[in-house]
């Protein structure tokens, strides 16, 4: 199967593609968009959405799929469906497409254990290398990580995992730990989630000397697969063979088992890929293409996934169960009422909140009426990215078992190696895709979410998923680079501005930030910032101005405490924003100060309707 | 451009053909055959799982190598052993001193390892039988996994429940849907039945009912804090269905105090006293899986089912003017209404967002526009 698409893959001429239909099977809905060759260039045309049919009473994901795209039909006016599929190759005029792809994370995405020998060490490599392959991690195993054997078994038995991926010793390390791992899978015998025929595949990648007894102990009873190894030695992470051997893996294995699958499959000449892999590879074009760090993250209605390109280094996290919709309430439980009600501007009953949250994640689907629910569910979204954030940090840090020297710059910053790399000071980008980030009314909200989630510092742009479709772009630029670059450029990357926040707090209201901007039409403006409070300057998109920083002593832009910064920035839908509430950011204690702050700041960016402050404002 | 709708609806019928897939989770053997009438307890199949496995380790307790293992195992591989049995030996000086290593658990040994000094017991393997969950017919049976078992019956569906499959008789115990059930209300009577409230259950009554051994409680709403209380944990993701509890709780509105649906109640109303199969569990993501209600009425005829599949059809084809609907969210939550207009073009509503929409009248004669992911088209 794999070969024949790979095959196909190469088989397709770019140059003749003109019309495009790409599709995601996500968790709860499915979604289809449209782009056509327009003139020179490709471009986004429509979009259509319908919920997803891969679990019962439909177990087939194709009709789901099917409901979709004929959206885009109605939209259109084009003829994309027939029985047996999509219509390709075009057939002219209004009918039929040149190429179909689509991502999938239907039924749960693909759900995968991993196993290690030491938890900080293979286990964490093998962790962010099933993280990378778009997977969830229900578990980490290790040999010491404090549960005894039976625990561990019954631990597989429960889970059921789509795949195993099994790491542990470097090469010519230990082989006895590795085989204790393989004999408590062969022990439990886990069950396929998806049909009663299905072989589990795992993927060995550890000590290449235990290769032999892994072979002895799991060949025969699994689809066993051996690649390299994921640590040959201790200070070498080596995640891609893991990695790829995965896709190939989820195609073969665990797609071809998934409920319509067969048939969806059928209906596209390229591996249907999973939908974050899809999504982390367009947030790396966004790092390549800018040659610049970048934190992206994918805010779905199940899971929260969190991207970092940083330096050479790509780490993708997955949060599986804070999400939007059906995973809402799991949000509320990890952070509490309280953290959710201080982003409101508004009282509101704690047992109110809660109902509604509830309510929300029993009709998943329902969307915010009034002003205020819409602020209710932007205030869980601000938890949820910054939980998010949080986990992936915890995985973005530096790889253990190697001996360091600390340097003296080290021992003066106090910086321990526990700690993540990521410096938020030297993050270019922040972006953000997902159902309510794209679909929030105004990219300011969306702004600001992402800001209050994540604190950028210094100088970062901020951008979003116009219509959610970074999935559809990244298996698109599997095959046809550009055409998904292009639509990317155009219609997908919507440039919300710029944020400058200085690292530090100031003392309440003082002036902690000027700034000296040089406009496009060449006119000078100078703004100054107190502390707790926030500004914009418009500055549209494709403009550039030059902007020198001045942060109050203390503060820094990325050029040291106290130290001015000069920067050209680009422009965006909202324009320049100024931070200067603190980072970390301050929220006043007092509960009137604080529903008062939030509607400055709400105001400040033009953020909500009018309504909202004649209500709330005092 | 893009474009959402959604029509999502909860079933409450009080005659159709229910079907059942009785399935197991790995291969086993089908106890009935095509056409066979059975009972909600009769076993349809079965089926054996591995039983747990036991770790021994040998190389450790005896002091030897672990390549060393196999050498001084008194039982082979595929040997069943008793609890406290010895399964390894080692002599030492001179053959003066034994040590040996006992089985922990009867079973089988199931792997001796000369790598990891480790021995594998399984314990005997348990079986795992479904049963036919409703009474009705087998209308097919999938080999080796199960059967699908058919029955005239009323159906209703909530919107989420705890707890697993149940049987019982029903029996209403609230006299209006917007009262709150009580402790009190619940008496030794109610013990095997699946009680039927109305807008509220608190923790307090749910810990009675479980006391006098009530199999089940239909209601309109539950407080979170509430829920949270009874089950000892809070719930996080809508996956339910296998909580550790004896009573299975069906929510038929939602969360917060809410009045039953008039429809539902009273169709519960009407089949006061006879046997019902019920399960709790939800699962809120593609493919919803909803709580269920199922009272079997064996006596309908296919006549008086007769028009089923033409409501079904009306149903399949979403939103009409004239669809009964209800919202689901605020600012209108449980209010009914009929749809008076669909327009085609998406419209901007208070949050700003352009969106599908709908025109209703409601029961009390206001007109609104609501989106319509937030409605729900009422079966009946």
């Amino acid at each position: 199967m794999t070969i024949s698409k790979e095959q196909a893959k190469s088989e397709i001429r770019p140059e003749k593609i003109k019309i495009i239909l790409a599709t995601d099977c996500g968790s709860t809905t499915s979604k289809a968009r449209f782009f056509k060759k327009l003139g020179d260039e490709y471009r986004f045309v429509a979009s259509g959405e319908a919920p997803t049919t891969v679990e019962s009473p439909f177990e087939d994901v194709t009709l789901g799929v099917r409901n979709a795209i004929r959206e885009v039909e109605e939209l259109t006016g084009h003829k994309l469906l027939a029985p047996q599929g999509i219509i390709t190759p075009s057939k002219g005029g209004n009918e039929g497409v040149d190429l179909y792809v689509t991502t999938s994370s239907a039924g749960g995405g693909l759900q995968m254990m991993v196993a290690g020998v030491v938890k900080n060490m293979t286990a964490e490599s093998a962790e962010r290398a099933a993280l990378g392959a778009g997977a969830i991690v229900m578990d980490v195993m290790a040999v010491d990580d404090g549960r005894r054997p039976h625990e561990k078994i019954g631990r597989i038995r429960y889970l059921r995992p789509d795949m195993i991926l099994m790491a542990g010793g470097t090469d010519g390390g230990t082989v006895r730990h590795v085989v204790e791992t393989a004999e408590l899978i062969d022990a439990a015998k886990p069950k396929p989630r998806l049909g009663v025929d299905f072989e589990l595949p795992i993927v060995f990648a550890g000590n290449k000397e235990a290769r032999t007894p892994i072979k002895a102990i799991l060949g025969k009873t699994f689809a066993l697969k051996i690649v390299d190894n994921i640590r040959p030695i201790l200070e070498l992470e080596n995640t891609d063979p893991a990695r790829n051997v995965i896709h190939e893996l989820f195609m073969e294995h665990v797609m071809s088992h998934a409920p319509g699958y067969n048939k969806l499959m059928k209906w596209t000449p390229i591996p249907i890929m999973p939908t974050p892999a899809a999504e982390g590879k367009m947030f790396r074009t966004i790092a390549e293409t800018y040659n610049a760090n970048v934190i992206g993250v994918g805010l779905g209605g199940a899971t929260t996934n969190v991207y970092s390109m940083y330096g050479d280094k790509f780490v993708r996290t997955v949060s599986a169960n804070l999400g939007m919709s059906y995973s809402i309430c799991n949000v509320l439980k990890e952070t509490g009422t309280g953290n959710i009600i201080r982003w409101m501007p508004f009282d509101i009953k704690e047992e109110d909140l809660r109902n509604r949250l509830y309510n929300k994640m029993i009709r998943p689907t329902t969307i915010p009426q009034s002003v205020e629910d819409l602020i209710v569910e932007h205030a869980v979204a601000r938890e949820a990215l910054r939980l998010g954030f949080e986990h992936h940090k915890l995985l973005a840090r530096p790889l253990r078992g190697i001996q360091r020297r600390r340097t003296i710059a080290d021992i003066f910053e106090q910086r321990a190696f526990e700690e993540t790399y990521i410096d938020m000071l030297h993050v270019d980008w922040l972006a953000g895709t997902g159902g309510l980030l794209s679909h929030a009314p105004r990219r300011a909200q969306s702004a600001l979410m992402l800001i209050d989630g994540f604190q950028p510092e210094g100088v970062t742009k901020i951008a979003q998923d116009s219509v959610f479709m970074m999935p559809h772009l990244g298996v698109l630029s599997t095959v046809h680079p550009k055409a998904a670059l292009e639509i990317f450029e155009k219609d997908c990357l919507v440039r919300i501005g710029v944020c400058i926040a200085p690292r530090g707090v100031g003392k309440d209201e003082e002036d902690v930030m000027k700034i000296v901007v040089c406009m496009p039409d060449n006119s000078i403006l100078e703004e100054h910032v107190d502390f707790g409070s926030i500004k914009k300057i418009p500055l549209k998109e494709g403009e550039k101005a030059e902007v020198e920083i001045f942060p109050f002593r203390g503060g820094d832009v990325g050029r040291g405490s106290g130290k001015s910064r000069k920067v050209v920035v680009e422009g965006g839908v909202v324009g320049i924003i100024l931070d200067a509430r603190g980072r970390p950011l301050v929220l006043p204690k007092d509960n009137d100060e604080r529903k008062q702050k939030l509607i400055e700041w709400f105001k400040a960016l033009d953020a909500y309707p009018e309504r909202l402050y004649e209500m709330y404002g005092g | 451009m893009s474009s959402q709708a959604y029509t999502p609806g909860l079933k409450r019928k009080a005659a159709t053909i229910v079907r059942q897939m009785r399935r197991l989770p790995i291969r086993g053997e089908v106890l009935v055959k095509k056409g066979d009438n059975v009972q909600a307890d009769t076993i349809v199949a079965r089926t054996f799982i591995p039983g747990d496995i036991n770790v021994v380790n040998i190389s450790g307790l005896l002091g030897i190598d672990a390549w060393e293992t196999s050498k001084y195992m008194l039982k082979k591989e595929g040997e069943e052993v008793k609890e406290k049995e010895s399964i390894a030996m080692v002599k030492s000086f001179f053959g003066l001193f034994k040590r040996y290593a006992f089985a922990p658990v009867s079973g089988t040994i199931e792997r001796i390892s000369d790598i990891t000094g480790q021995v594998l017991i399984r314990e005997s393997q348990v079986p795992l039988e479904i049963d036919a969950y409703i009474p009705g017919k087998v209308v097919e049976t999938l080999s080796n996994e199960g059967a699908t078992i058919e029955t005239p019956a009323a159906f209703i569906q909530g919107i989420f429940g705890i707890g697993g499959e149940s049987k019982g008789t029903l029996m209403m115990v609230a006299e209006t849907p917007n009262e709150v059930l009580t402790a009190k209300q619940l008496k030794s009577k109610c013990n095997g039945k699946i009680l039927v409230g109305g807008a509220l259950v608190t923790s307090d009554t749910l810990k009675k009912a479980v006391k006098v051994g009530a199999k089940g409680i239909v209601v309109g709403g539950i407080d979170d804090r509430d829920l949270t209380s009874f089950l000892g944990y809070q719930i996080g993701v809508a996956i339910t269905g296998q909580e550790d509890i004896s009573l299975t709780l069906i929510i038929t509105e939602g969360f917060g105090e809410m009045g039953m649906s008039e429809k539902t109640f009273s169709l519960l109303k009407d089949f006061d006293g006879k046997h019902a199969s019920i399960n709790g569990a939800t699962q809120i993501r593609a493919g919803v899986m909803r709580p269920e209600i199922i009272i079997p009425r064996p006596e309908l005829t296919t006549e008086e089912i007769g028009d089923f599949e033409e409501k079904r059809k009306f149903v399949e084809q979403g939103l009409l003017p004239g669809t009964p609907i209800r919202i689901i969210r605020k600012p209108y939550f449980g209010a009914l209404g009929v749809v008076s207009n669909l327009p085609v073009a998406l419209e901007t509503i208070e949050t700003e967002s352009d969106v599908r929409v709908l025109e209703a009248e409601l029961a009390d004669g206001r007109r609104i526009i609501v989106p319509r992911a937030n409605v729900e088209i009422i079966e009946e």
